[in-house]
């Protein structure tokens, strides 16, 4: 913060003032929230069943649609940044649509396609006995729908800065675009899918408004974190808080173990 | 240089400031009959709805809702939220605001009770709660006040049923049944009135055993207590009561 011998002169207020504020309003609500904390009844609070199934849960499901977004994620980045083609344009606007729904719809829209009564959901119960809601697999779905553009968005711009010269010169060399993409392009553009994986696992972790739609809320099979601290908050603010502050402890570990692994090369 | 921007920078935060603080009491004045803010449980929409565009015929006041869960309300109104009447669909949430208070003069002023809920046809031949054994079925979850009273109902018939989900309040209960995402639910008779043809009833035996009670109160922030006061006697005079036995309600 103290720039006093920045050659370009002094930082202006003007962007000084708004800059301290945001970091005050982002702050702020979380120290609060630490600040607030009962510490005295707080290993009692969280010594209980229903926090290690849900720490479990939400763990084992965000690192599952994690890995269902780079799998069906990648190919479709690299579609939209490397392949010209009738249509990117619509393809790239239809899957930005789940990035600004409200969560609640997206549960409501995931209901109506893979629901009990879903267009999906109907035939293949009936097919197979199978349907999503109130199973871990259809937190697992919920949690893909809702992460996935965002690590499409990120991993494209990834293949995009990275740009295509490599490409070029590995297929003048004869290189086919299989092993362009496995040798030259995903090497090249690594830091930007492994940042997109870190913000599709944490968008993930956070996730609860589709989740809590779709596959409503039991313990061990759908209650993740965000759904645990939900429903603790009808009937008990303090736990609410003492569980809120294991997610934030959580996020802030998961954050610095992997810029020291990972997003340090991201900043290049 | 600085001066003027920090001044310029300073102003501008205190523009939306002032717009907000202005926009409160502008409102107040706007009607004739005053201006009533009543904070009421989900449970209570439909009715209150009702209640409220009757209510703002006859004193020409003009009468804002705002719905959500007992709870939430309940530590919003302790919190010195504004408002001018508590509806709460159980005497704990509303302990909450006294205990602050904030509420006064608090009333029992309807009574419900939990039902079966089930798809129009019935698919799954639910007539009573031991038939939910093995049926993908919903009910509140531990916490809220209908999963209290869920669970009460359930050790008296002495059923031991699993359900699919905990929902977070008896609506999104309801949501599992008319969207077709469950066999059947745990909700309260006004809830299934409510739904109208998209559910049918499967009355429980002995539910009556296991009410729950809506507490009513003035708050003590009411800018308006007189009329907080005469939508407090609208609820619990012969109309009010009419309302609520017509949706689904006991009264007390």
């Amino acid at each position: 913060m103290t720039a006093v011998r920045d050659p370009l002169g002094r930082p202006p207020a003007l962007l000084l003032l708004p800059a301290v504020l945001a970091v005050a309003l982002l702050t702020v609500p979380l120290v609060a929230l630490v600040g607030q904390t009962d510490w005295a009844g707080l290993p009692e609070r969280l010594a209980t069943p229903a926090l290690r199934e849900a720490l479990w849960l939400s763990v084992l499901t965000s690192t599952l649609a994690m890995v269902a977004c780079l799998l069906l994620g990648l190919p479709l980045a690299w579609l939209l940044a490397k392949v010209e083609f009738r249509g990117r344009g619509l393809v790239r606007a239809l899957i930005t649509v789940p990035l600004v729904l409200p969560p609640v719809v997206a549960g409501i829209a995931l209901r109506a396609a893979f629901g009990r009564s879903g267009w999906l959901g109907e035939p293949v119960l009936d097919l197979t006995g199978f349907a999503f809601p109130y199973t871990t697999w259809g937190v697992v779905l919920a949690h893909t729908f809702v992460c996935l553009p965002f690590v499409v968005i990120s991993i494209e711009g990834g293949f995009r800065s990275a740009g295509s010269q490599y490409d070029a010169a590995a297929a003048t060399l004869g290189a086919g675009r299989w092993t362009t993409f496995r040798r030259v392009t995903v090497p090249l553009a690594l830091p930007g899918i492994v940042a997109g994986m870190v913000l599709g696992w944490a968008r993930s972790l956070g996730e609860f408004g589709a989740t809590i739609t779709f596959n409503g809320n039991y313990p061990g099979t759908t209650q993740t974190m965000p759904t645990l601290i939900y429903i603790a908050r009808q009937s008990d603010v303090e736990t609410a808080q003492a569980l809120s502050l294991v997610m934030l402890a959580i996020s802030v570990l998961v954050l610095v173990a992997l810029r020291d692994r990972w997003l340090g090369t991201v900043k290049a | 240089m600085p001066r003027p921007t920090l001044l310029a920078a300073s102003l501008l935060l205190a523009l939306p400031l002032a717009a907000c603080g202005g926009a409160d009491p502008g409102d107040g004045s706007s009607a004739d009959g005053g201006r009533l803010q009543v904070l009421a449980a989900a449970s209570l929409t439909d009715v209150f709805d009702q209640l409220a565009s009757d209510f703002e015929e006859s004193e020409g006041a003009e009468v804002e809702l705002s719905f959500g869960s007992s709870t939430d309300l309940a530590e919003q109104a302790a919190d010195g939220a504004p408002g001018d009447v508590l509806a709460t669909a159980d005497e704990t949430s509303m302990t909450i605001a006294e205990d602050a208070d904030a509420a006064q003069d608090v009333q029992v002023f309807a009574t419900n009770v939990l039902t079966i809920v089930v798809p129009p046809g019935n698919p799954a031949d639910i007539a009573s709660l031991e038939d939910l054994d093995g049926a993908t079925w919903v009910r509140c979850a531990d916490e809220v006040p209908c999963g209290r009273v869920a669970l009460a109902v359930l050790e008296d018939a002495g059923v031991d049923a699993e359900p699919a989900s905990l929902e977070e309040d008896v609506r999104a209960a309801l949501d599992k049944v008319t969207s077709g995402e469950a066999d059947a639910a745990l909700v309260y008779a006004s809830d299934a009135v409510a739904a109208g043809d998209a559910v049918e009833s499967v009355p429980i035996e002995g539910a009556e055993a296991q009410p729950t009670s809506y507490y009513l109160a003035d708050l003590a922030q009411s800018e308006d207590p007189e009329l907080a006061r005469a939508w407090v006697d609208y609820v619990l005079g012969e109309e009010g009561q009419q309302a609520l036995e017509d949706a689904g309600f006991t009264l007390p």
